[in-house]
């Protein structure tokens, strides 16, 4: 057995989060998340959290394990014997209730940063053309998957909630360096805004935290020295060159 | 409270996303929105891994693709369907392509495709072996420039509201806050997904409990072909986690004990050092499930803890290979089962992983109630038969989705009445229910889990990869059983605030009616078909069963004869 310490928390109801202790089964295969499911079945249904794929794709199961920001689902219990292994919700997020916080923030800052192909010309009959190499450039960037652990571990989103974070810069960047996109103009206002990339001052703990090798600490200063050029671009050649 | 949307799309997976951008390319002026569970990313087409079929390369034809589809589908197909299925697929997936998926490439930057099992010619495109994430996110993210569609994130479906014969609507918890909503709305359109989770080994998510197709059934839908259940023949066996096709598309080997290739003793081809289509490790799903079985009663499979398992063997593929075709594989390796695929043989066993069954819908997915539409994996076209072919699911999630979706904005365009008094009132009373079951679950004496477990071995136990007469009997008695007992069910938690006790237990409510269902139609269709193995009746039997059958909530099944254009029912010959 191992024992787990998880934070239970209701706002509004409660007056302040408690740690609640539960016994649960040491097996090697047991994901933290298992652990959580026993929990759930077989000792406290009223225990709270989210988690659907486990097998660390759906980005769902975030949370802090033992201070650190992992998907509950790939993080396993053994890792943490003899115990106690310690579970609370993600940092830098308000909690619903228990391990459930509130991701509404990022999902209203996502659509900001266009995460979508825009493209000005014509759209060709068949594929675009797109060798691996191109692919190559975005194709990192493109694993995200908002699992929010990068804002947990975010020092600057946790002093400066308008910071637009880790993930949604890193989304931006993945169409600006697709090369079927022609949409870094429009994105430019957003991202090298004050809120945008230049708020990071590369701490380079998101990318550590990422569960998916996305790197966005690198996006976001591969970022800054085009959005560097290319205002030098426009401040030298006002109209054109400005692609 | 009430509020009030043209078209209420349920589920955000891919099928859901393409049908509210195709409401909204359709007419821009209709109010959409997407209702789930889940933040849209969540939905489990983000674990589709192995790639989606549409024709592309040369030499490959529509013809080729539909015939595949139909014989591996046992006949038990929709000829019209899969004819709509295999000509707008490629159109979908460059959809897609235009707006940004990765697809892999050649080394000319055109579109790649691999070898999948039943295909005769290459036609699966991929994205590495992370397909259904690249789509989803690619349909997600696009769809977030489609600023009109309106997102309920985290809202739970518990009743479609119908009035005389026709769909207004949905009631919906909110989950943060245990608001109950009565949505209103001119037409539904069903993208839930699957109900792998009515089984206990499954390769689905934890969110896939058959919600759809059980408040589809509730609402006077029937749902169709139930019985056929796909087990995928290789899944990790601890968790139950997917260990793509495309592995042996690649050229991996399934070996027994011995490290014996043992498909060649099923009529399934001759082993070759490279893959051979429609031969081998390249044959159908049910085929290879089935002769997993036949291998294990022969004593020739591994014992382990979790059941079961051959070997999957990729060695040979070296290590190059693994990570740009299947570095997702290697990981999954590597983070649940401790090995190293470049190195070591892969443990797998089959997993229940798809439904062929589904609410029945026509091939604009229009159902028999009017105004509710499905698409996806909760709707049963029926393109996929007795046996779903690998990577014919996501572009189907595309191809019907986009009709479900035009139909649907066609159809609310000639309404002219609102719905009547009685909705509203239905709207309260099933807020009144959902107030009852969070307050008065208080003194029940059964716990949620038991009950789930229980149903979950019985469906393995009666209704498995093998099934008879006697095994499915005994299901439907312990089902019965287990409906009776969940009137006593218990939860402790009585908060309105992300309750996910009381989800669970509507989800369970959701997955007995799934069950019951499954076995009522594998109880009454005495041949063998595909996915459907019934020992006691080991032939297919197309006199009497070249049908589909429709099972009511009554537990009433009736049958409708399938629709043949050009492939007249054959043998379905691999290997040979």
């Amino acid at each position: 057995m191992i024992k787990m310490e998880v934070t239970r928390f209701r706002p509004g109801e409660d007056d302040a989060p408690i740690v609640q202790s539960y016994e649960v089964p040491l097996r090697k295969e047991w994901a933290v998340l298992d652990g959580l499911n026993y929990i759930k079945d077989q000792l406290d249904g009223t225990l709270s959290y989210r988690w659907s794929c486990r097998m660390g794709i759906c980005g769902s199961c975030g949370m802090t394990v033992n201070g650190k920001p992992q998907l509950s689902c790939a993080t396993f219990l053994t890792d943490y014997a003899p115990g106690p292994v310690r579970v609370e919700p993600l940092r830098n997020f308000p909690v619903i209730r228990d391990l459930v916080v509130d991701i509404s923030d990022f999902m209203t800052k996502l659509p900001k940063v266009k995460p979508w192909l825009i493209h000005d010309g014509e759209v060709p009959e068949d594929e675009f053309l797109q060798t691996p190499r191109e692919m190559d450039e975005y194709k990192k960037y493109s694993m995200c998957i908002n699992c929010m652990l990068c804002y947990s571990a975010c020092p600057v989103y946790a002093l400066e909630p308008e910071f637009l974070g880790p993930a949604a810069i890193a989304l931006g960047q993945r169409y600006n360096l697709d090369s079927r996109d022609d949409g870094a103009l429009e994105r430019r206002d957003v991202l090298a805004s004050a809120a945008g990339a230049w708020a990071c001052t590369f701490v380079g703990e998101c990318s550590t935290a990422c569960p998916k090798g996305v790197d966005p600490a690198g996006a976001i200063q591969r970022y800054k020295l085009t959005a560097a050029v290319s205002a030098l671009k426009d401040f030298l050649l006002p109209r054109g060159a400005r692609r | 409270m009430t509020t009030f949307h043209n078209i209420v799309v349920v589920g955000g997976g891919g099928a859901g996303l393409r049908a509210a951008t195709a409401i909204a390319e359709a007419n821009p002026l209709l109010s959409v929105a997407i209702v789930s569970k889940v933040y849209p990313m969540r939905s489990h087409t983000v674990s589709a891994e192995g790639g989606a079929a549409a024709v592309i390369a040369d030499g490959d034809s529509l013809d080729e693709h539909a015939y595949d589809t139909v014989s591996g589908g046992d006949w038990l197909v929709e000829q019209d369907a899969v004819e709509a299925f295999v000509e707008e697929a490629p159109r979908e997936l460059l959809r897609l392509e235009h707006q940004g998926c990765p697809w892999s490439r050649k080394p000319d930057g055109r579109i790649a495709v691999r070898a999948f099992g039943g295909m005769k010619k290459k036609r699966t495109w991929f994205a590495a072996d992370k397909t259904g994430f690249h789509m989803l996110h690619t349909l997600f993210q696009t769809a977030l420039s489609y600023s009109d569609i309106v997102r309920y994130d985290e809202w739970f479906v518990t009743k479609l509201l119908i009035d005389e014969g026709r769909v207004h609507g949905v009631v919906a918890i909110e989950l943060a806050t245990g608001r109950v909503e009565t949505i209103i709305a001119n037409a539904v359109i069903m993208c839930t997904g699957g109900c792998g989770r009515v089984f206990p080994f499954t390769t689905n998510a934890n969110i896939k409990t058959g919600d759809g197709m059980a408040l589809a059934q509730r609402a006077g839908a029937p749902l169709k072909d139930m019985e056929f259940v796909q087990y995928h023949p290789t899944g990790l066996p601890f968790t139950g986690i997917l260990i793509t096709e495309a592995t042996r598309a690649e050229g991996g080997w399934l070996l027994n004990k011995d490290g014996y290739r043992y498909l060649q003793d099923y009529d399934l081809g001759k082993p070759t050092p490279e893959p051979v289509l429609r031969s081998m490790e390249l044959g159908p799903r049910d085929r290879l499930s089935q002769a997993f079985m036949h291998e294990h009663a022969k004593g020739r499979t591994i014992e382990t803890p979790y059941g079961p398992i051959v070997h999957l063997d990729l060695r040979h593929l070296g290590a190059h290979v693994i990570d740009t075709k299947l570095p997702f594989v290697r990981e999954l390796c590597s983070k649940y089962q401790n090995i190293d695929p470049v190195k070591e043989l892969i443990p797998v066993r089959p997993v229940v992983h798809y439904m062929m069954g589904g609410i029945h819908t026509d091939i604009n997915g229009a159902t028999p109630v009017e105004g509710l539409y499905a698409a996806g994996e909760v709707a049963c076209v029926s393109i996929n038969g007795a046996n779903r072919l690998g990577s014919n699911s996501l572009p189907e999630l595309l191809v019907f989705g986009a009709r479900a979706g035009e139909a649907a904005a066609e159809y609310v365009r000639s309404l002219r009445t609102g719905p009547r008094n009685a909705v509203y009132a239905q709207g309260n009373d099933e807020e009144r229910r959902l107030r009852a079951e969070l307050d008065q679950r208080r003194k029940g004496t059964e716990r949620i889990a038991d009950l789930r477990t229980e149903m979950q071995a019985t469906m393995e136990e009666g209704a498995g990869i093998y099934r008879d007469g006697d095994s499915l009997e005994k299901a439907a008695v312990k089902l019965h059983e287990l409906r009776e007992r969940f009137d006593r069910a218990a939860i402790d938690d009585h908060s309105s605030t992300f309750n996910t006790e009381l989800i669970s237990l509507l989800e369970l409510d959701f997955m007995l009616d799934i069950a019951q269902s499954i076995v009522a139609c594998a109880g009454k269709r005495t041949e063998s078909r595909g996915a459907h193995q019934r020992t006691d009746f080991p032939k297919r039997d197309d006199e009497h069963f070249l049908s589909h059958s429709l099972v009511h909530r009554s537990g009433e099944v009736e049958y409708l004869p399938v629709t043949i254009t050009r492939w007249p029912p054959g043998e379905r010959v691999y290997g040979r």
